[in-house]
């Protein structure tokens, strides 16, 4: 328990000193939100979709908890290329407690990175339907940073070094984002796109965050929580054996 | 405590390792010498679980590093050749990290990193991050966690590259000490021949992935009718200059000292 703890505790460190990385980490977010949402916001009112800030918001928290979850997993690379990767590898710990460790503390700073978009979204005007809202909103945020964070440590186990990171960030990051529903309704689309962005794990996490948030969703709550959590389950066992399997 | 038979180890068409065989009895002082990239470091990652022989039978303490990776890493504590330090964390936490890893309880953790910390020096910068260290601090860093349990088998990897001599006179001293009253056994690599003059019982000297010679250093001196290691290791490997490939790990840490400012991530 103790070495999970303490790999916990080093993410989670490391997250809360890099305040230059937080604060630059909030221009994307902010950039969707604010011109986008501002931007196209008559439009989507003219369709008599509502604000579409309003319905944007869940979706930015989601991209947000999507990226920093993917990219803690993958810096396994960075651990692997500085030297410290081997240090926790040759620790008579069970692997599997490692992998646990790092997952949960790239899941938590994704989380915490999540909290701070929300708290930039109400200042932009985003308002959740109830204040249980945000409580609730919190679980999804977990299960989307779990699953995802889960999928960054599956990659970063199986890569050398950082020069599949763009092939990952063009064909496997950015189609999740896009793809998701983060930015447009799921509703009455293309088939062929709909078929695609049911493949996608976070449509069910953005999906799940706007249930609970601005009370409308495309699949339901109750099956986007079973979709994050069996999804999550299963990378979180790939992952251990890709971990597992690591060589230097 | 260590048996190799028949070892091989390849990477793809190069063959680093190439059919050695050695025993290492407990307590012993054991030196691998080697020009670089002759395959002493592929040699410990194998006995040390970081990568699996591709023929050959490898036993640590009587176990195998593959079957029994669990208990072979209780067994052993390492010094590596390269850094592999957290650069984001202190010098204090870095120790911190390792105890709990390898389950050294609080008080003695606390004791011992503080006991290390002094030794090596670093006391007064304990909680200054390990990236604004200089060189020769890291590697004094590395090598306190390095002690910080009390192993059955120590694997020390070049420890003195880059170490001034008051360290590497503590290094050697604080490795005896604790061969002579824990009998731990010590499985060490050096490109210094007076060191593993100093400290070491056999020595074995490898090139090209094969062993051509071992004994001890009087026995070395003596086959190859030399007054010195020095001289000795000559005659054995021949006098050419050898250069290992920079590794993409190599490649990737000058392309990520190029634009990476702060932080390791994104």
């Amino acid at each position: 328990m103790s070495a999970i703890y303490i790999l916990w505790l080093r993410e989670v460190k490391k997250y809360l000193r890099s305040r230059v990385q937080i604060i630059a980490s909030l221009g994307q977010p902010l950039l969707y939100l604010l011109v986008l949402g501002f931007g196209l916001g008559p439009v989507f009112q003219k369709a008599g979709r509502g604000s579409y800030l309003q319905f944007m918001a869940p979706g930015i928290i989601g991209m947000s908890v999507l990226f920093t979850s993917v990219f803690s997993g993958i810096a396994l690379l960075w651990d692997r290329q500085f030297g410290f990767l081997k240090e926790t590898l040759v620790a008579p710990v069970p692997r599997i407690r490692i992998m646990i460790g790092r997952t949960l503390g790239g899941a938590t700073v994704a989380i915490l990175q999540g909290i701070l978009i929300m708290i930039v979204c109400l200042i932009a005007g985003f308002r959740p339907v109830s204040l249980l809202s945000i409580p609730l909103g919190f679980v999804f945020m977990a299960m989307i940073a779990i699953l995802f964070a889960a999928l960054g440590t599956t990659i970063g186990s199986s890569l050398q070094d950082m020069q599949g990171f763009q092939l990952i960030m063009n064909f496997l990051v950015l189609p999740i984002f896009f793809l998701s529903g983060a930015l447009f309704p799921l509703n009455n689309l293309p088939k062929a796109l709909a078929f695609v962005t049911s493949l996608d794990p976070l449509s069910y996490g953005v999906d799940g965050l706007r249930v609970v948030l601005i009370g409308a969703g495309h699949f339901g709550w109750f099956i986007d929580a079973i979709v994050l959590g069996a999804v999550a389950i299963v990378l979180l066992g790939f992952g251990a054996w890709r971990f597992s399997k690591i060589e230097i | 405590m260590i048996r190799v038979e028949n070892l091989v180890k390849k990477f793809g068409d190069f063959t680093a390792v190439d059919n050695i065989s050695f025993e290492v009895p407990k307590g012993e002082i054991f030196a691998f010498l080697g020009p670089n990239g002759a395959g002493k470091t592929t040699t410990i990652k194998v006995l040390t679980t970081l990568a699996k022989a591709t023929s050959g039978t490898v036993e640590v303490d009587g176990l195998n590093p593959v079957t029994h990776e669990n208990e072979v890493r209780q067994r052993f504590g390492i010094v590596f050749q390269d850094p592999s330090l957290d650069q984001d964390l202190t010098a204090w936490e870095n120790m911190d990290l390792h105890g709990v890893l390898y389950h050294v309880p609080g008080k003695i953790r606390r004791e011992k990193t503080e006991t290390l910390l002094k030794l090596f020096e670093l006391w007064d910068r304990k909680d200054a991050l390990v990236k604004t260290f200089s060189g020769g601090m890291r590697r004094r860093l590395e090598i306190a966690r390095g002690f910080l349990h009390t192993p059955k088998i120590l694997f020390l990897d070049e420890p003195t590259l880059g170490l001034d001599p008051q360290s590497r006179n503590q290094l050697w001293t604080h490795v005896k000490r604790q061969n002579e009253a824990d009998h731990v056994t010590v499985f060490l690599t050096t490109h210094y021949m007076d060191e593993a003059d100093r400290v070491a019982d056999r020595i074995a000297v490898i090139d090209h992935g094969k062993i051509v010679a071992i004994g001890s250093s009087a026995e070395l001196k003596q086959r190859t009718g030399t007054e010195s290691l020095e001289e000795a290791f000559l005659k054995l490997t021949g006098s050419t200059i050898r250069d290992e490939a920079a590794s993409s790990a190599d490649q990737m840490r000058q392309f990520a000292k190029m634009w990476r400012g702060g932080g390791a991530r994104r």
